[in-house]
């Protein structure tokens, strides 16, 4: 061959290869962790996004890994101690404050108008800045059935006009007297873990007390004040007078009690709704929270997503969390687990919270009585002082000197992190 | 027991056959151990973007303090003593005291773990600094005191039951050595199904066999009842691998020992004193430690079914060390209960080796 | 005694030894017979004899939806090759080592020793955080060359649990109550410690061999959670009892948990009635030496 054939096709061959090598490279790989391991609905509605943002463009490609729930934040505390986070996290709202402070998310940078259009539970923010924003938001209600309520002449309460505590205590009384069930109220007691904070702590709220009073930067005198403990002696009250079943519950008869119909009343939350709404149909109510006297309030902020701080493709991330913030996908996952769309465009679009929707109750009750679970990175040791709080005062013991060694507990904490800055 | 000879050091051929056990123990298991004995001595968080600190025994102190505190009987305006309902006298609430930091720092933030009285009116409380601590602490003795007894007595029982020359023994052997073979957590997870207070099979069974006479009993939900389930269950998943233990010690024993003492016309109560009793003794040791050891480490079975509740009765040392340092990602309150479980169970098995002794 | 007392004796006997036996198997019924149940009707069995009893809508829909929620098969895989590869080298370094401690006389071997057996106090919830950090800095050599790191891979399952020290006190206290004539005489006749402890030890070390197995068999298959949660990130390598959380999701699914739990119990059934007559025979030979 002549030399200038040679010297032509080896820069052919040259260039072939370095183009090769460049697409292989240029398809960066985004990892994402997800909490959803063993939820196969879950599963298919994330990949599908993944799916469609891989083909959307060339440049990078999202990976998923999937956890499951109950370990997935000891995963990612391992994880992070090791230096091996993912580029994009899944992270449990009334955690990501605490992540945010150990460094482990990154401030988001997502369009403000995005979200100025989404439910404010449905949004992470700490300290000035945003951190994390999710697909949906959870919502808690007291689930009933319309003919028991109207069997024993008890009014359906509406938003306007929730139950208040008396009439609530009144009505649980009187169900209980019926005999009819086994106990009057459910709230969940065999639900260890987060669930305590999550579902009851908005009654304390609502009766004027919380966890931790995050501007003081401090728990004694809010979780252990006079109307905090006044809550706690009519929290008592309720097992002591066997209106509701208490921490021995087993998990099976929490699933199955209210649809057997052994529970009159049932808190629960709006991703039990789906096989509720199967068993009973127009029969099924999902009722707004109970006024304890500072208005009714429910929890919010469910899991969602941030970026980690160690990620060397943030701007990628952030537009796959951009990507993923579309109303069709919100209506998806609200279709398929039973979650609350985050916006009123999605929710028109999903077919459980449009205007009629079965679940549309939900939405309104997210937009009126979500009430953050205190946000500070304090919030991991109060939410299991709470819960102990709650479940020991529920099998019996003093109720001031729970709350007070929550308070402490809390307080030491707090002390012990320099105050959580 | 086999010796070694005094006189010839074979200590290349020594370390290079002990060499990869050591090595491997040494790294995986004696040196973290030694960072989390030094991470007691810190403030090492879990998580924290603060750099850890060295902060001396404030670790154990907050674990270990306690303060005496004495109260006398609220009076009423005539000098005689303040009763409530049920004729007991009323002392001043205890919170005056363990949150006044100003006034009595030393109390501050402690809480009563029992008390005495004196006199009528005069109350000393012990006031702790960490309650969960030592309930934790009494609860874990309570079931190693009653599991290792428990469960050693019933194997050793099932043993003698098992060592008959019965055709089809080995099939009985093997299912009561079934629950041995099956994880603790997922023991743990069948029985909170049977423990149920209101649809548990326990209950429906005693229901069934009394006629009615015994009522359901919440097993799990109540203080007075929960730890013994605890332990019920412990022994029940337990006394399978015993029984095989003590199985062997009693096969060993010579058949013509027992032959001489039925000649003799002994009774089954003498035999097993004279003759099988002694013979077991080097088995009985051997079960005792394990017992011991293992039961001091209480855990899956509290976290599973209990979670400590109900009111702390189930409270166990290892299920603190782990709220503390995974839960609460407090890694350095953690550590300190390590460190005093391992002197703690150190001193013990010293203790139990020392008295059982071979004298010769 | 008469055939007929002989007789009545040995109904009694069988009968007591019967009761018992089903004390120690009910739970295990419960949960194969649960399995076959859909969720509504196994909670509701659960009050009553039912429990026992596989009545009502049975049919292996559990197994099959189980089978969709996790991949089981590679979880079962992962564990068994984890314990597996445990097993087989901590039967081998454990006996090595303990031959060390019993028949040769070295310089430093008690302090060795009392090491060892020291950490049989340990928990591993204790050790757990300062051994992910340092499995996180050790080198390994992989098919890609060397890097550092154990995390998301067998070995770093593997190589920390070769060695414990409660193996190596099984076979320290079996090797003590051997004839020492045999060593002895086979090291006059110029046998080396490789061959004493080939050709003389281990042929006579079946039961404690077999006992060490099962037990480091149901601590690595049974025991292994908080481990593996810690250092593995990637599905690939997640062993069973990780999986059992996969059930636990938005909503229990307790047939299938129970379907999963009696597949998982399958192959540590297996193992254990394989061994049996060499195991059970073997617990009563290191029982007798304690």
């Amino acid at each position: 061959m002549s030399t200038i054939k040679r010297l032509v096709t080896l820069t052919g061959a040259f260039l072939t290869g370095i183009t090769l090598q460049g697409l292989a490279i240029a398809q960066t790989e985004l990892s994402l962790w997800y909490h959803g391991a063993g939820n196969p609905v879950e599963r298919e509605l994330v990949n599908k996004i993944i799916v469609d943002y891989n083909n959307s463009q060339k440049d990078f490609r999202v990976v998923i890994e999937e956890f499951p729930q109950e370990s997935y934040n000891a995963s990612v505390t391992a994880a992070a101690l090791a230096g091996n986070l993912p580029d994009i996290i899944d992270v449990d709202g009334p955690i990501m404050p605490n992540w945010a402070w150990s460094k482990y998310l990154a401030p988001l940078q997502i369009d403000q108008a995005t979200l100025n259009k989404m439910l404010p539970g449905s949004i992470g923010s700490w300290n000035g800045a945003t951190y994390s924003v999710g697909l949906w938001d959870a919502a808690c209600a007291i689930y009933a059935r319309r003919s028991v309520l109207e069997a024993n002449g008890i009014r359906v309460p509406t938003l306007s006009n929730p139950w208040t505590k008396d009439e609530f205590d009144q009505l649980l009384v009187k169900l209980q007297g019926t005999g009819q069930f086994e106990y009057a109220f459910d709230p969940g007691m065999a639900w260890t873990g987060e669930w305590y904070a999550y579902a009851f702590g908005p009654m304390m709220q609502s009766a004027g007390g919380d966890l931790v009073n995050t501007a003081e930067n401090r728990a004694d005198g809010t979780i252990n004040g006079d109307s905090a403990v006044s809550f706690g002696v009519w929290w008592q009250s309720l097992f002591s007078r066997k209106l509701a079943p208490g921490t021995s519950q087993d998990g099976g008869d929490r699933e199955t009690g209210f649809l057997d119909g052994r529970y009159a009343l049932q808190l629960n939350g709006n991703w039990a709704a789906l096989p509720a709404l199967e068993k009973f149909g127009d029969d099924m109510l999902f009722l707004p929270a109970v006024d304890f006297g500072n208005g009714p309030k429910i929890g919010a902020a469910s899991w969602q997503f941030g970026v980690s701080t160690s990620s060397k493709h943030k701007g990628a991330a952030n537009e796959f969390i951009q990507f993923m913030l579309q109303d069709k996908y919100f209506a998806d996952f609200s279709d398929g687990i039973g979650l609350i769309p985050p916006t009123a465009a999605s929710a028109e679009m999903s077919s459980k919270y449009r205007k009629g929707g079965a679940l549309e109750v939900f939405f309104k009750l997210s937009e009126a009585q979500a009430t953050l679970r205190a946000v500070t990175p304090g919030y991991v040791v109060a939410s299991a002082e709470f819960e102990k709080a709650m479940s020991d005062i529920a099998n019996g013991g003093d109720v001031l000197n729970a709350l007070d060694a929550a308070a402490d507990a809390i307080d030491s904490d707090i002390e012990k992190n320099g105050g959580y800055r | 027991m086999a010796t070694h000879s005094p006189l010839k050091l074979h200590n290349r051929s020594g370390w290079l056959m002990a060499g990869p056990a050591f090595l491997l123990i040494f790294t995986f298991m004696i040196l973290p151990f030694l960072m989390a004995f030094g991470f007691a001595f810190t403030n090492q968080r879990l998580i924290s973007p603060n750099p850890t600190e060295f902060v001396g025994t404030k670790n154990f102190e907050a674990m270990l303090g306690f303060s005496f505190l004495t109260l006398e009987a609220e009076l009423q305006s005539d000098g005689s003593i303040k009763r409530n309902s049920q004729g007991e006298p009323i002392f001043p609430r205890l919170r005056s005291f363990t949150r006044n930091e100003k006034e009595y720092p030393q109390h501050f933030r402690k809480r009563d773990w029992f008390f005495w009285e004196h006199e009528e009116s005069k109350r000393t409380y012990v006031l702790v600094a960490d309650i969960l601590f030592m309930k934790a602490l009494f609860n874990t003795v309570v079931f190693v005191a009653m599991v290792a007894p428990l469960q050693a007595g019933l194997a050793l029982l099932l043993a003698l039951l098992i060592n008959q020359p019965l055709r089809g023994i080995n099939f009985f052997r093997t299912i009561y050595f079934m629950p041995v073979v099956i994880s603790m957590v997922v023991v743990s997870m069948l029985w909170r199904f049977i423990y149920d207070g209101q649809n548990g099979l326990l209950n429906s069974l005693l229901d069934m066999f009394s006629f009615g006479v015994i009522p359901p009993v919440d097993w799990l939900g109540n203080p007075s009842t929960a730890l013994s389930a605890i332990i019920a269950m412990s022994v029940w998943q337990g006394v399978g691998f015993h029984m095989v233990i003590w199985l062997s010690g009693l096969q060993t024993i010579p058949g013509t020992l027992y032959e001489a003492a039925k000649i003799e016309g002994a009774s089954r109560w003498q035999v097993f004193r004279y003759i099988t009793w002694p013979g077991l003794r080097n088995t009985a040791i051997l079960v005792m430690v394990i017992i011991t050891m293992q039961a001091f480490t209480l855990y899956p079975q509290v976290q599973v079914m209990t979670r400590g509740g109900p009111l702390d009765s189930t409270q166990s040392l290892v299920f603190q060390m782990v709220i503390r340092g995974y839960e609460k990602q407090d890694i350095a309150g953690g550590s300190a209960i390590s460190v005093f479980l391992f002197l703690f169970v150190l001193s013990i098995s010293l203790f139990q080796r020392w008295i059982t002794r071979e004298r010769k | 005694m008469s055939k007929q007392e002989r007789l009545l004796r040995m109904t009694g006997q069988y009968l007591l030894l019967s009761w018992i036996a089903l004390i120690f198997v009910f739970p295990i019924i419960f949960m194969v017979v649960s399995s076959l149940k859909p969720d509504l009707q196994l909670l509701r069995d659960s009050a009553s004899f039912r429990a026992f009893l596989p009545v009502g809508d049975i049919s292996f829909e559990n197994y099959e939806s189980a089978f969709g929620r996790a991949p089981i098969i590679r979880f079962l895989f992962n564990s068994v090759l984890i314990t597996a590869v445990t097993l087989l080298c901590s039967l081998l370094v454990c006996s090595l080592g303990a031959f060390a401690f019993v028949f040769l006389n070295w310089f430093g071997r008690e302090l060795l020793l009392t090491l060892i057996l020291a950490t049989f106090i340990v928990p591993f919830e204790t050790i757990a955080i300062p051994l992910l950090m340092i499995v996180n800095s050790l080198p390994w050599i992989g098919l890609d060359g060397i890097y550092f790191g154990w995390l998301n891979s067998y070995q770093v399952q593997i190589i920390p649990f070769i060695a414990d020290a409660l193996t190596v006190f099984l076979f320290v206290q079996y090797f003590r109550d051997l004839p020492i004539e045999l060593v002895e005489a086979a090291r006059a006749e110029g046998a080396s410690w490789g061959q004493v402890y080939r050709k003389i030890v281990i042929p006579l070390s079946g039961p404690v061999l077999a006992t060490a197995a099962i037990l480091k068999f149901l601590m690595m298959y049974n025991n292994q959670f908080l481990w593996p949660i810690i250092v593995v990130q990637e599905e690939t390598y997640r062993p069973i009892m990780v999986g059992l959380q996969y059930f636990f999701q938005l909503n229990t699914a307790w047939g299938e948990i129970m379907a999963y739990l009696t597949i998982i119990t399958v192959p540590v059934l297996i193992f254990y009635l394989t061994l049996q007559r060499a195991f059970i025979a073997s617990i009563a030979a290191t029982g007798v030496k304690g």
